[in-house]
């Protein structure tokens, strides 16, 4: 088994377990576990296309690396804005009346 | 910004050929292209025109005060005004899949914040859901990304068209980028992060989430399946244009349920976004060009027309419970009295939601129509008909509450300055504006098109 294939298989795996979490779990929370999950295994998935791509003769394809550090940046940003929103939601005074109001 | 968009419009009409510009003078592959074709340029220009008109509407409420400086509600406003703007022109130019990501995820961390300004419970977890919608979105997108460019080591678009086979694997990615993209487009039935988000927002940040953001995604979806693929899967386009009409009549009919006058609103968005996917099946089926067809550009007229119509439908809505100090719907009786312009725009919006002319919506639904009875779709023709008459249903019961005349228990109406009013009804006349369109297709919409698969 090349590392390619194992790699890849290992990124699959991790996008299958986020994709479930993301639909069968309820809490906000391990939503977002489950979405750094998918994350990490599209990143993974990039790491092996810059391996396979490698066959003119450099040792790793450069493109996928520069695009996997922009992805890595957008979805720390996204799990930050999310947590700082969770975390402002479990602040927030949880009123009854909340209908009435506009 | 408008003028900006404005002279990239006229230049793109005087030259009749697409505006192009590679970032840094790389050209692609290695480096970045962005593009102003006819349609870039139209969703640019209306773009420019709807943030200009729903800025000026934002202004009092949200305008730093004489006395106490810019308060931190305003600032963050104003700062996600112009984040929206930036990411929805990157969005209309961008020409590489992964700028287009990358636009796609500004556009969605300006958008969230926008749901709860106001930082009360329920918008916070609308805002949650919102969020956790998008970011599933984008990774599938970003999924579909990766699995794209191993398999051809490309990622700009008119690269592509020339490179990509029908195989399984490209049939994945690609499904896999359509479905994130459906799911920010909140299409049936992945809309259920919708009405909640765009009800709970204050109104001009509710106008521009659903006149603007959620066509972002729908835009994409439009390159990636007439710039990018060369094959047009009939089962694809089948299976897209029945979740438009899914999301049609069924959230037309549950917004002729509700009973806040905002989430019947939001519940409309739905229903007329479903028009858009229509499209897909009605294109190439009668041997033109796709944007050579009726359908085409009675497509990208809905995308207009419902943009000007439902930005002045949240404008007109925010004023209507800023004089009255409530939506429910069964209680706006009195509204025309107080804030009757406001009433007038927000009938004239319905009429382009309807089809009924003179409105752009009319325009647009003949184009469908006829570009469905062209092709033989029956099925697609009956629901445009059924949708235009749940909308009629729906417009019609708040037109009705707001004009008829308020009993005796009229809590205290305020009277809006006229001043403010008038903005939703130049945003409802822009809307009404398209209508005088001709019934034809549209050249202009073509310009660049036929050149978009021989790259640069």
């Amino acid at each position: 088994m090349s590392p390619a294939l194992l790699f890849g298989l290992c990124a699959a795996a991790l996008i299958g377990i986020g994709l479930f979490g993301l639909i069968v779990q309820p809490d906000p929370l391990r939503k977002l576990l489950s979405f750094n999950l998918i994350g990490a295994g599209v990143f993974l998935l990039f790491g092996v296309a810059g391996k396979r791509g490698a066959a003119v003769g450099f040792s790793s394809d450069p493109v996928p690396q520069a695009l996997v550090i922009t992805g890595i940046v957008v979805a720390f940003s996204a799990s930050a804005l999310a947590v700082a929103l969770l975390v402002r939601l479990s602040e927030a005074p949880d009123r009854a009346d909340e209908d009435d109001e506009i | 910004m408008l003028l900006l968009s404005f002279a990239v419009l006229a230049l793109v009409v005087r030259n009749y050929s697409a505006l192009g510009y590679d970032l840094g003078g790389w050209a692609p592959p290695l480096g970045l292209r962005l593009r102003a074709d006819g349609i870039s340029a139209a969703m640019m220009v209306m773009t420019g025109l709807i943030l200009c008109l729903v800025g000026l509407s934002a202004r009092p409420e949200f305008q730093s005060s004489e006395t106490g400086g810019e308060t931190r509600k305003t600032l963050v406003f104003w700062a996600l005004f112009l984040g929206v703007a930036s990411a929805l022109n990157l969005v209309f130019l961008a020409q590489d899949l992964f700028n287009l990501f990358v636009a796609l995820e500004l556009l969605t961390f300006a958008a969230v914040p926008l749901v709860s300004l106001d930082g009360r419970a329920k918008t916070l977890s609308a805002a949650l859901r919102y969020l956790l919608f998008a970011l599933a979105g984008s990774v599938l997108y970003l999924l579909g990304v990766v699995l794209i460019y191993a398999n051809y080591a490309a990622l700009d678009l008119g690269t592509l068209h020339g490179l990509i086979r029908n195989e399984a694997a490209t049939s994945i990615a690609v499904a896999l980028m359509i479905a994130g993209l459906m799911a920010k487009t909140a299409v049936f039935p992945l809309h259920i992060w919708l009405p909640p988000a765009h009800s709970g927002a204050p109104a001009p940040a509710s106008a521009i989430l659903s006149a603007l953001v959620i066509k972002a995604p729908f835009f994409i979806i439009l390159r990636l399946w007439f710039d990018m693929l060369p094959m047009n899967s009939t089962t694809a386009a089948g299976l897209l244009a029945g979740a438009g009409s899914a999301s049609i009549l069924f959230c037309s009919v549950l917004a002729l349920r509700q009973s806040r006058l905002k989430l019947m609103i939001a519940y409309s968005t739905v229903a007329q976004v479903g028009y858009l996917f229509l499209v897909f099946p009605l294109l190439g089926a009668d041997g033109l060009a796709p944007w050579g067809s009726i359908a085409w550009s009675g497509s990208i007229l809905q995308l207009m027309s419902h943009a000007f119509a439902k930005a002045a439908m949240f404008v007109a809505a925010g004023l209507i419970v800023e004089a009255l100090g409530h939506d429910r719907i069964d209680d706006l009786a009195g509204a025309g009295k107080a804030a009757p312009l406001s009433v007038l725009a927000f009938a004239i919006a319905g009429l382009s939601l309807m089809g009924l002319p003179p409105s752009g919506g009319f325009v647009a639904k003949v184009m469908l129509l006829s570009g469905a009875v062209s092709v033989g779709e029956w099925w697609i023709a009956v629901t445009i008909l059924v949708g235009g008459v749940l909308a009629a249903a729906y417009v019609f019961r708040v037109v009705g509450k707001t004009t008829a005349s308020p009993g005796a228990d009229v809590p205290n109406l305020m009277i809006l300055p006229r001043s403010r009013e008038i903005i939703p009804l130049i945003l409802a006349l822009c809307a009404v504006a398209i209508g005088f369109i001709p019934l034809q297709p549209l050249d202009f919409l073509d310009i660049g098109r036929s050149v978009a698969g021989v790259g640069p």
